[in-house]
């Protein structure tokens, strides 16, 4: 059975299962120490391949020599680019029918000729021990020379810069234009504006890159790694050369995503280390080097102008938009064009020029990552709401309500707003939730008060043509099995299936298993990736289950001489309306001897869509969008600049929560990385040179850092994802940098605007000199 | 060649004797060695606390001593604290009810810290457990979750 996208609704009474919050299935295996991740799983006579990176941003690879690593006992193999049989990885994304956009960017499995940033893979060395690996990777000779530079976007777009690729350093670029902006400046009562920049930050998951692979016993090259896309496998067969069939790639549970492991890792890799030894190869990345070298989160430069009438009415906005997107493409085109579509937040705006690039440089690679560019521009188009604010005398709560976007507003960018939207109701419960601000705890402090709100979209891009299947089926003796290859990277992504199958099939969660996470032995679902499993998985199983439960149903009806919709499964029952009814496992009898299945596949699709071109315009680009509301207690030290939070407040409208326990486990985790990424976090590049290679240089937060998270989960009943719920995993992480600057302008009257705020940008914003030798 | 070393150490309640490397970290002992994986690598400076261990009852960062340094010492992760029959222990239970673990992946090191901390019998305030866990990093929940699973745990035990 297959089904398309469309509006979701459903009533919190006619719910039995969905809206509980249940303990994850997930959760005893994962507290008891016994989940095997990525990592964990061991072969004996196994073998142990490393990377050799690159040790200088910009050079041309001018000789390589594996004599020496190769005469270390315990050495198995040294390859080199010439040694993979398809030394390129497309930028593409897996699984999809559409190409991205014009771009046609590829970047070598290992490099041959050039490298472009540090820690760009080089070769690859496998060996018996990690012993022998450590030993020989040192020795693996690669002579460079040094090649120009360039860092900062700005300058690797101006002429004559230091082409990092030959096409030129332009990667990406979009524009929008809608209405008279000009008209709208001139005829302003006031008129805002700013420049903000955001840095460049990593995922920092716990569970560094890892996977371990084998041939299995039908020459199937097997790889069980930590990723967010077991559609991988097509990549790996391409590089390799063998048809897609013969690679299986499994998705354990993983150790934390956030869109790090949504580019493939250590997939080729491992791939080319079990096809060429014929043995089990295991690869896991340092933390330092996945610090060093795994894509990140692109620092942007957003300039907002932005017009409003005297009643703070939103008339026009006018926005450049600068992305850093490294020494490769990834997903950067695509994240920038998450940036345009979202830059102007939730609010009703008539008139747009935006202006969007994305240049690259000699930096690390930058690509996937929570919020997905729909992120960075909240810090800029926030700031300007409570300029906007200030300028006109009206609250911060006040003039987000009256530029609220609501049903059947148009974004800028064309796409109507179909589904209820209770932005207002967000900021409203943050408001109560907060209660009186905070007074200082002493003469030279400062406390603040901060309010964001913002805008994510959930499923990915419509020409995308998404879709995801899923099976469902029943033992039998009544307890049901979910087959998805959803990927379960920590959301509960899995646990959510049987809940949906749950409330639909009456079966206990704890008689439901789900298989995830296999691209082999699952229907694919695609990626756990853009906030879209709830919507595209959850959907697949809903619609198995429904066809499942409506053909037992017909079944039992005939079986019990009752019309079926009189009947009702519930708790391994088939009960009448009279008090009659059966076993499920008689109910499953009885459908076998009339030949309807006990299983049943669902798939699907997502909402379609035209692609874009350069100047957007589209009646869709997205499914749908999640919207919410944060508030921020902090309070500042004026003579050390230090910021302490006090208290925080995140409220979402999730259209309905299918686990209400997860849904405040997405928000306050996502509460907590936004904090890290407005206070402390910074991949901090000197020359190209990466300086943060190590959790003691790059810092995320503590438990002592993050105040206690109030998460407040508003439902309107209304999405496009089961019983009208919307995907809540990115849209969380797009408002603590905005609500912390909004709190410290607050405090101190002036508003950061260059993240993270570090102590020393706070007290720069206080007017203190801090040049060397200064005494205050 | 490196050298290797017969050691034998008490993990969770079973005597372990094996010949390694005599440089092996703990974790990779324990790990490689030992075949114990729920003490998790994730960082090898001793900062993220997934590799945390009780050492003779003493949180451990386990990437960061030589199992030959602890030689004879009885180890405990978070394996060894569920009960006999293998049913979740109280602290774990907490932590499950509390929906404490999302990815997991800190969850055996975090046990371990919040074990330890409770191990002193005194009643902690919610600030004080959050300053018993600054040396383990959960990048997931934003850890009130596991604050409360601790409050929770540490009531139970009627603390």
């Amino acid at each position: 059975m297959t089904a398309a996208a469309g509006i979701r609704t459903s009533k919190e009474d006619e719910l039995r299962i969905v809206r509980q919050p249940l303990p994850r299935h997930d959760q005893a295996e994962k507290v008891a120490g016994s989940t095997r991740y990525a990592g964990d799983l061991a072969f004996a006579s196994m073998l142990h391949a490393r990377l050799v990176r690159s040790p200088v941003p910009s050079a041309r690879i001018t000789a390589r020599d594996a004599s020496a690593a190769l005469a270390v006992p315990g050495v198995v193999s040294v390859l080199f680019g010439e040694d993979v049989p398809h030394n390129l990885i497309w930028v593409d994304v897996p699984g999809q029918t559409v190409e991205v956009a014009a771009l046609k960017a590829s970047m070598e499995v290992l490099a041959t000729d050039r490298v472009r940033f540090h820690g760009e893979p080089v070769a690859l060395v496998i060996a018996e021990t990690e012993e022998a690996l450590a030993e020989a990777c040192d020795l693996v000779s690669v002579d460079y020379e040094e090649l120009p530079t360039v860092f900062e976007p700005d300058q690797a777009l101006a002429e004559g810069a230091p082409l990092v690729h030959v096409a030129g350093n332009l990667l990406g670029e979009w524009d929008i234009d809608r209405g008279d902006v000009d008209a709208a400046f001139a005829a302003a009562d006031v008129v805002v504006e700013g420049t903000y920049q955001t840095q460049t930050v990593d995922h920092a998951y716990l569970e560094s890159e890892v996977g371990v692979g084998w041939l299995d016993d039908e020459g199937v090259l097997t790889l069980r790694v930590a990723t967010q896309v077991v559609e991988h496998y097509r990549d790996v067969a391409r590089i390799l050369g063998i048809p897609e069939a013969r690679v299986r790639v499994i998705a354990p549970y993983v150790g934390g995503g956030f869109g790090g492991k949504e580019d493939m890792t250590v997939e080729p890799y491992l791939g080319l280390a079990v096809w060429r030894t014929r043995r089990p190869v295991r690869m896991q990345w340092t933390r330092q080097e996945s610090l060093l070298a795994r894509p990140k989160r692109h620092r942007m430069r957003l300039r907002y102008r932005t017009a409003a009438d005297s009643g703070g009415k939103l008339l026009g906005q006018e926005i450049d938009i600068t992305a850093d997107s490294g020494a490769y493409a990834y997903l950067s085109a695509l994240v920038l064009l998450y940036s345009a579509v979202h830059a102007c937040g939730p609010y009703q705006v008539s008139n747009v020029r935006l202006r969007a690039r994305c240049a690259y440089t000699n930096n690390p690679p930058t690509s996937a990552f929570r919020g997905f560019g729909g992120m960075q521009v909240v810090f800029g188009y926030e700031a300007q709401m409570d300029l906007l604010a200030r300028e006109l005398g009206l609250t911060p709560a006040e003039i987000r309500k009256r530029n609220a976007l609501t049903r059947g507003d148009a974004l800028p960018v064309g796409q109507m707003i179909e589904t209820e939207v209770l932005l207002a109701q967000t900021i409203d419960a943050v408001v109560d939730r907060a209660g009186a601000k905070p007074q200082p705890s002493g003469p030279r402090k400062a406390v603040g008060r901060g309010l964001a709100s913002n805008m994510q979209s959930y499923g990915r891009l419509v020409w995308l043509n998404d879709s995801a299947a899923a099976w469902v089926g029943f033992q039998l003796d009544g307890s049901l099995s979910v087959r998805c290859a959803v990927p379960d990277i920590g959301g509960g992504q899995a646990s959510s299936l049987a809940q949906i199958a749950s409330e639909v099939l009456g079966v206990p969660m704890d008689r439901i298993t789900v298989h995830f996470g296999d691209s082999a032995l699952n229907p694919l679902a695609g990626t756990t990736t853009a906030t879209r499993q709830l919507l595209m998985s959850g959907n697949a199983v809903y619609e198995a289950s429904v066809l499942l439960r409506d053909g037992l149903l017909a079944a039992a009806a005939e079986a019990l001489g009752e019309p079926a919709d009189g009947l009702r499964l519930e708790d391994g029952l088939v009960s009448g309306r009279a008090g009659g009814g059966m076993s499920l496992p008689d109910a499953l009898v009885t459908c076998r001897r009339r030949n309807v299945p006990i299983e049943a596949l669902g798939t699907f699709f997502g909402p379609k869509g035209q692609p874009v071109v350069k100047s957007l315009q589209a009646d869709r680009v997205f499914p749908d969008f999640t919207f919410g509301t944060h508030l921020c207690d902090l309070e500042v030290d004026l003579d050390t600049g230090q910021v302490e939070l006090l208290g925080y407040v995140a409220a979402h409208d999730v259209g309905r929560a299918i686990n209400p326990r997860s849904v405040q486990g997405q928000i306050s985790g996502a509460v907590a990385q936004g904090l890290g990424m407005a206070l402390l976090e910074e991949i901090v590049m000197a020359d190209g040179m990466n300086l943060t290679a190590g959790f003691f240089q790059y810092l995320i937060p503590t438990a002592t850092d993050v105040p206690e998270i109030d998460v407040v989960v508003l439902e309107s009943g209304e999405g496009m994802g089961p019983f009208g719920a919307r995907g809540i995993g990115e849209p969380p992480i797009g408002p603590p940098a905005a609500a912390v600057a909004s709190a410290i302008q607050d405090a101190i009257g002036v508003r950061p605007a260059t993240l993270p705020i570090t102590p020393e940008r706070v007290l720069d914003c206080l007017g203190e000199d801090l040049s060397p030798g200064t005494v205050t | 060649m490196t050298e290797e070393v017969s050691l034998t150490l008490t993990v969770n309640g079973r005597e372990v004797s094996r010949t390694a490397g005599a440089h092996l970290t703990l974790l990779r002992w324990l790990r490689e060695a030992a075949g114990v994986t729920d003490p998790k690598y994730g960082c090898g400076e001793g900062i993220c606390g997934a590799c945390t261990v009780l050492v003779d009852g003493q949180p451990t960062s386990a990437c960061l001593v030589l199992a030959a340094q602890v030689d004879g010492a009885a180890v405990t992760t978070a394996a060894g604290l569920l009960e006999a029959d293998g049913s979740l222990g109280p602290l774990q239970r907490a932590f499950h009810d509390q929906h404490a673990a999302q990815c997991g992946f800190c969850t055996p090191g975090m046990l371990m810290a919040a074990a330890a901390a409770l191990a002193g019998g005194r009643r902690l305030s919610r600030r004080e457990i959050r300053q018993e866990l600054h040396g383990n990093l959960c990048r997931c929940t934003g850890y009130g979750p596991i604050v409360d699973a601790i409050e929770m745990a540490q009531e139970e035990a009627g603390q």
